[in-house]
């Protein structure tokens, strides 16, 4: 077997970027929220002066193997995502490992860090742990439906599950998904919310209500692994949108300016917004992003 | 091929910049409203005076705390939880003691129910004179606490570690009830 070896160049290069690109996207909505509520704000790389702040500290907590397990899950789970969506279109670079049926081995792939973060904080035995895991796995069958929804509409208008084929019917501006199939737009850019997970879903973190959730018992490195983690999955995630929907960038200039406002869109609504609570959450996304998807999926079989 | 002027002891120094930098750069506070100084915190951390430019943030559990603010008095019962918070939370880590009730136990010096000196009870790194300090002075405090990181003056977990009995016999003088796990670094 020969190695190709570009490729496996693309691969690790993909995931340095992804991470830079993630804190300082992380760091950026910082300072926007400071600005909108009138402050100055931390430095646009605070994100990474506190990953590397993480790294640097002590620990000495052990609450059993899956506690260690748990990051380090969570961290393979966003580098397996994003290493199978194609960063640009039509670049041998960086198609990374995208193959026929990238679809639907991402829905699968997706949930994955969520698991190894909920199997990681169960075993901490943290009240306010369990509480935020309950939360985290309501909301992601909350948000599951309407986004796997919007997928299959595309599946079937376009007959394929692969990313690439996605990206090539959309080649011109009035071809993107997001005129070619509005309501699968709809209900993936709502599901997009709950996923990226600013308020008002913000539920499964809520630090001033279950003290951060999840990773309340984790300090230090597993924390600094957490956020490295999403780091990298925020991108794959508006990559993965900007692909789907926006069609594409043909060069990493596009790609970074269609990401950063694609990211802008959660973060304007959750600084407006207070926090559902979970059932309210849920039935959000049960309600008219669902119904947006059955609309799509219809249209589309039509 | 390395440059061979760069020896072992240098080498360190340079990570250990780096790591300082980081640290002081990303302060996470876990601030402990004991007394009626706690009512400065909430003015330091949001629009008005913004704390956040220096990368100071409140943190939700000690466990991902960097400092430990201790605003006010102690009194003894909040003391034993107190020690508990500190030792939980992860080295490096700092406390930072707030108002005059935690240098001399201010106008509460000979109450019954409160300790006057914080630092027999727990290694701080700086105090934040006043009654109460106003938001300006508790960030000169952060800023010196900032600046004793970048210097590696900020020392106290280790001085806490290496004067364990010291600290164990003073705080067991006040807590009669001593049912706490072993520190473990
Ligand atoms: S120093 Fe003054 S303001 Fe602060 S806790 Fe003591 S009495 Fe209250």
């Amino acid at each position: 077997m020969d190695i190709n070896w570009i490729k496996i160049l693309g691969l690790i290069v993909t995931v340095v970027m992804a991470f830079f690109t993630g804190a300082l996207y992380g760091g950026l909505a910082r300072v926007v929220t400071a600005r909108i509520q009138n402050r100055f704000g931390p430095p646009a790389l605070q994100n990474l002066f506190d990953i590397i702040k993480l790294y640097s500290k002590k620990t000495s907590i052990n609450h059993g193997w899956m506690q260690h397990l748990g990051p380090v899950w969570a961290i393979t789970a966003s580098t397996t995502t994003l290493l199978f969506i194609p960063i640009l279109r039509d670049s041998t670079f960086f198609t990374n490992l995208s193959f026929d049926g990238d679809l639907i081995f991402l829905m699968y792939i997706m949930v994955f860090g969520s698991l190894g973060m909920a199997l990681g904080a169960g075993q901490t035995g943290n009240p306010n742990s369990a509480i935020g895991v309950s939360r985290g796995l309501s909301q992601l069958v909350g948000y599951k439906v309407p986004f796997i929804l919007s997928l299959v509409a595309l599946m079937i208008q376009f007959q394929t599950t692969n990313l690439n084929d996605l990206l090539a019917v959309q080649d011109s501006f009035i071809h993107w998904n997001i005129f070619q199939s509005p309501f699968a737009f709809l209900a993936g850019i709502l599901a997009f919310l709950g996923m990226m997970g600013y308020k008002p879903f913000d539920i499964v973190f809520a630090p001033a209500e279950i003290a951060s959730g999840p990773p309340s018992e984790f300090g230090s490195k597993y924390l600094g692994m957490m956020l490295t983690s999403r780091s990298i999955f925020t991108f794959a995630k508006l990559v993965l949108f900007v692909n789907i929907f926006f069609g594409g960038a043909d060069n990493i200039f596009i790609l970074l300016i269609k990401t950063f406002l694609l990211y802008m869109i959660p973060l304007l609504i959750g600084i407006v917004n207070p926090r559902f609570r979970t059932e309210q959450a849920v039935r959000f996304f049960w309600g008219f992003p669902t119904a947006f998807g059955i609309i799509a999926v219809i249209l589309a079989a039509w | 091929m390395m440059n061979p002027n760069i020896n072992e002891k240098d080498k360190r120094r340079i990570r250990d910049i780096v790591q300082d930098f980081a640290r002081k750069h990303s302060l996470w506070v876990l601030a402990y409203g004991t007394g009626c100084g706690a009512i400065e915190i909430p003015p330091t951390m949001t629009s008005r005076y913004d704390a956040e430019r220096f990368g100071i943030r409140g943190s939700a559990t000690p466990r991902q705390a960097d400092v430990l603010l201790i605003t006010g008095y102690l009194a003894t019962k909040t003391l034993k939880r107190v020690i508990r918070t500190y030792e939980q939370m992860q080295a490096p880590k700092y406390v930072i003691g707030f108002g005059s009730c935690t240098i001399n136990g201010g106008m509460y010096w000979d109450s019954y129910n409160t300790i006057n000196a914080l630092d027999r009870y727990l290694p701080v790194d700086v105090y934040i004179n006043g009654c109460m300090p106003r938001p300006e002075s508790v960030i000169q405090g952060f800023i010196k606490l900032q600046s004793l990181i970048a210097e590696g003056k900020a020392d106290g977990a280790d001085k806490y570690q290496e004067n364990l009995e010291w600290y164990r016999e003073n705080q067991k003088k006040i807590i009669h009830n001593w049912k706490m796990p072993d520190y473990n670094w």
